[in-house]
């Protein structure tokens, strides 16, 4: 998460001090990314130092020094909003991980490791819903932030799901053993997202 | 009390080779205000213990009662007037009659069990009301958007003295913030004290619920404990 960038969208809206920065920012991420007041002020000392923001050189550093965004700081903001963010190389995941390495190991039942991880997505799910049900929609950034990590969760369920069932599937029907095959691991025989 | 109950309930369809077991087994209490959400793949048994739950079939095995009641037990007239008096469905598709409006359908019920049309259409208006769509209670379903009719659909399944709601797969196919505009009514009518069953293979749906049970081959095979106070989430962050 880019606080340097969060911290340049709040200085687009006119000049304001540290520790107003790191109030708007908590409040304005629905209060779930907390933020402490020393990330503010080393984030702000290097966009100053990078001409992004200019700061009231005759206060003393410390709560009553104001930042305002520079002509540089507002095209970098505007560059920024428009990149998308480097999805294109999967990360390695541990849950994908675990499940190969469970689909693999002898007196192991993957699908009940496949439902071990389900179960707690789905009551970390049903925390998150719990507090959007008593937010009752009125905080709207709040509501976004909860959806995207109830999306991201349902994401990694679905996964699951799909393992589970692509798993069955080949203990009824066991694939032609293939010789190249052999680790522990599946190989990788492409490298997915290389084309850049 | 639970509302629902089901003891060691069992489904089998057809014989000899052919037999398939729906369910194995299955134990499921729902006590009034909880909402229960059964998840599962396709052809675990979902649906199968939704229809049972609501006397449209009964178990090969097993017993369940609603109210503390066994269906058993029960006439064919006993078990209509269960399902009329106590008990509403919510189905993917709706399932409104389209030659009747938004009000007739949710009044139908009533009717049929003997309320008089005036006093029944009054109960439909009310139970519209609750979900905001009073000015829309004369119209037929194909005047209404998918999210409104499925909103006529739990104001049928909920009007009168309803204490069971069954629901499979009820937000069909809904868009995501229409789904919980509809979960959310489904979890209002349980804050007045409704016991509802939800059946889905989403995880967002199922995650409105307080408990969710999964279900795989007929068995119930896991369940989800009672979540802990939703602070501890944002507090485990800090």
């Amino acid at each position: 998460m880019s606080v340097r960038h969060a911290l340049l969208a709040l200085l687009a809206e006119g000049p304001k001090y540290g520790l107003q920065l790191r109030e708007e920012f908590v409040e304005r991420t629905g209060e779930v990314w907390p933020l402490n007041v020393g990330q503010v002020y080393t984030t702000l000392q290097r966009l100053e130092r990078d001409g992004l923001v200019e700061s009231d050189d005759a206060a003393d550093p410390g709560p009553q020094k104001g930042f305002r965004i520079t002509e540089g700081g507002e095209q970098e903001l505007t560059g920024w909003l428009r990149t998308p963010p480097d999805l294109a190389a999967p990360p390695r995941d541990e849950l994908v991980i675990k499940i190969l390495v469970a689909a693999r190991m002898p007196g192991v039942d993957v699908h009940d490791v496949i439902q071990v991880h389900r179960r707690y997505l789905v009551e970390l799910m049903q925390r998150w819903t719990r507090l959007k049900e008593d937010e009752d929609g009125t905080d709207l950034s709040f509501a976004l932030v909860v959806d995207a990590e109830l999306f991201r969760l349902d994401s990694v369920i679905r996964w699951l799901d799909s393992a589970d069932g692509r798993l069955r599937r080949a203990s009824v029907e066991p694939a032609p053993a293939r010789a190249t095959n052999t680790g522990p691991l599946p190989k990788m025989r492409r490298r997915v997202g290389g084309r850049r | 009390m639970s509302v629902l109950e089901m003891r060691d309930v069992s489904k089998t369809y057809g014989q000899g080779p052919a037999e398939v077991a729906a369910l194995r087994g299955v134990d499921l209490a729902v006590d009034p205000g909880t909402m229960v959400a059964v998840m599962g793949p396709s052809g675990s048994g979902k649906s199968t213990l939704l229809t049972i739950a609501g006397s449209l079939e009964s178990p090969t095995a097993g017993e369940v009662l609603v109210s503390g009641a066994p269906l058993a037990g029960m006439s064919r007239d006993e078990l209509a007037r269960l399902r009329r008096r106590s008990i509403g469905y919510v189905f993917q598709d709706f399932n409104l009659l389209p030659g009747l409006t938004a009000v007739e359908n949710v009044s139908l019920p009533l009717e049929l069990d003997g309320l008089s049309g005036r006093r029944a259409r009054q109960r439909g208006l009310e139970a519209l009301d609750l979900l905001g769509l009073a000015d829309r209670a004369g119209h037929f379903p194909d005047q209404l958007s998918g999210g409104e009719r499925q909103r006529v659909a739990i104001a049928r399944a909920v009007v009168g003295d309803r204490r069971l709601l069954l629901a499979d797969e009820p937000t069909g196919a809904l868009d995501s913030v229409t789904g919980e505009a509809v979960m959310r009514l489904i979890l209002a009518a349980c804050k007045r004290g409704v016991a509802a069953v939800v059946v889905t293979h989403d995880a967002q749906l199922a995650s409105w619920a307080d408990r969710v049970v999964f279900l795989r081959d007929g068995r119930v095979i896991d369940h989800t404990s009672p979540p802990p106070g939703p602070e501890s989430l944002l507090e485990a962050e800090r």
